[in-house]
């Protein structure tokens, strides 16, 4: 109990750390995207800008608008953190070591994930701003739209590795084959359904209507100051981290790799996707509301039907063993 | 504490470790930062115009007909959940084949009920984009 309890503090730690490091790197990467040097004067190559970031955003002035609910305005945003934060806890760091092993890890994930959905809605309902809570709405509207394509493209690996553990699902890869490269069928578009799903739950472009500048102000964040907007900030990039470590996890075969200790190659594998989806964010474009939602139900959702279908089938046929 | 629960303790100390850190940095950030408040300031932020109407607008139907939908397939789909988890065994079993057509016949239902929502015109979002 000891060991999980400073496992899970270590977890806290190197989640914000990592996500610290994200926002820098990030920044970097989308600078060299758009010829840009970015960030540069603080601390050696930029290092230390999310730092001085927390440092500026710590003395600012919190306002809290005229008609919003105190309470809930002043919850919502390290809310936002800690429930983004949680889902690092099932993430299995190395063979059979994660904060918890559950045997239903990958429902508890995509729990905690759909959790990140209600401070982001009080946040909304709270400001007393019609353009937060439209921000809220959409945010709601498509998050749990796309859950359902996430939780299908989820069922994929169950199906495959016959467990809900996390880390049942990372062993049967290291022992079989990687589900984002074997059985390619159901394998690789399933970890594509899951990453664009993932997307959109952490409201991500090509999915980011609910901050869409040019039509809702700031959306959720457009009442907040200060720290408060730094929390809300500050969650998006700890779901993307997060996400990206589940999603490699459950497709990558999380810690499997040659040479190196575990912990190496999950973080490298994180890196990875963390890498692609912010690749993604400085390429694409943002979709129309109309468009987000026709996609995700009326391709995303069958495909994910499918999927299962031929994960199903997959296993009947006895070759995955 | 019941003994089912204990094994996800840690998950309550993570996420007890990540209120305080958030709670003390709100704390010093409420210290540290100014306090000048103008009613200007407090006003709702809309690009510079003065806000007109309630904060709590009225807003679209299409909302409420998407948490439904919610409901209807995203519980439905973790139902599956615990047979996907037991394929293997139920294969062990030679049941495989069974509960292959079983759950099969289930999603089918979905995917039936996915087609009328589709055909009641339910997925679309906006009333004239007929797509």
């Amino acid at each position: 109990m000891i060991f999980a309890a400073s496992l899970a503090a270590a977890v806290v730690i190197v989640v914000l750390s990592a996500t610290a490091l994200a926002l820098w790197y990030e920044r970097k990467l989308a600078a060299r995207m758009q010829t840009r040097i970015g960030p540069q004067f603080v601390g050696p190559i930029g290092l230390f800008q999310p730092v001085a970031d927390l440092l500026k955003l710590v003395q600012k002035e919190e306002i809290v608008p005229m008609g919003a609910d105190r309470v809930l305005f002043a919850l919502a945003p390290p809310l936002t953190v800690i429930f983004a934060l949680a889902a690092a806890a099932f993430v299995p760091l190395w063979p059979g070591v994660a904060v918890v092993r559950s045997d239903v890890g990958v429902l508890l994930v995509i729990g905690f994930g759909g959790l990140a959905m209600v401070p982001v809605w009080m946040a909304g309902w709270a400001s007393f701003n019609k353009y937060a809570l439209l921000g809220a709405m959409r945010a709601v509207a498509q998050s749990i739209s796309y859950g359902v394509p996430l939780v299908l493209a989820a069922m994929v690996p169950v199906i495959l590795a016959g467990t809900m553990d996390l880390d049942g699902i990372t062993q049967f890869q290291a022992t079989h084959h990687w589900f984002g490269l074997w059985p390619i069928i159901p394998g690789l578009p399933a970890f594509i359904l899951f990453l664009l799903a993932m997307l959109a739950e952490s409201n991500r472009i090509p999915f980011d209507i609910p901050e869409a500048e040019s039509e809702l102000v700031a959306g959720v964040t457009t009442e907040y100051t200060g720290m408060q907007f730094g929390f809300v900030y500050l969650a998006e990039y700890v779901h993307t981290v997060v996400g990206a470590a589940i999603g490699s996890v459950m497709f990558l075969g999380g810690w499997d790799g040659p040479f190196a200790p575990g912990l190496h190659w999950l973080l490298l594998k994180t890196l990875c996707l963390f890498t692609f989806i912010y690749w993604i964010r400085w390429t694409l474009v943002r979709l129309r509301a109309d468009q987000l939602m026709t996609l995700c139900w009326k391709w995303l959702v069958p495909a994910g039907l499918g999927l299962v279908f031929l994960s199903a089938a997959w296993n009947q046929t006895g070759w995955s063993r | 504490m019941d003994s089912y629960l204990t094994p996800y303790l840690p998950v309550l100390i993570l996420l007890v470790i990540a209120g305080v850190m958030c709670t003390a940095i709100s704390l010093l950030a409420g210290k540290l930062g100014p306090r000048r408040i103008t009613s200007v300031k407090e006003g709702a932020f809309e690009c510079g115009n003065p806000s007109t109407g309630d904060g709590h607008a009225r807003h679209s139907v299409r909302f409420y007909l998407v948490a439904l939908l919610f409901i209807v397939f995203d519980v439905e789909s973790v139902f599956v959940y615990p047979w996907g988890a037991m394929l293997h065994d139920f294969q062990a079993q030679h049941l495989g084949w069974f509960a292959f057509g079983e759950m099969m016949s289930f999603m089918a239902t979905l995917a039936l009920g996915l087609v009328y929502v589709w055909r009641k015109g339910a997925l679309n979002w906006s009333a004239d984009v007929n797509s």
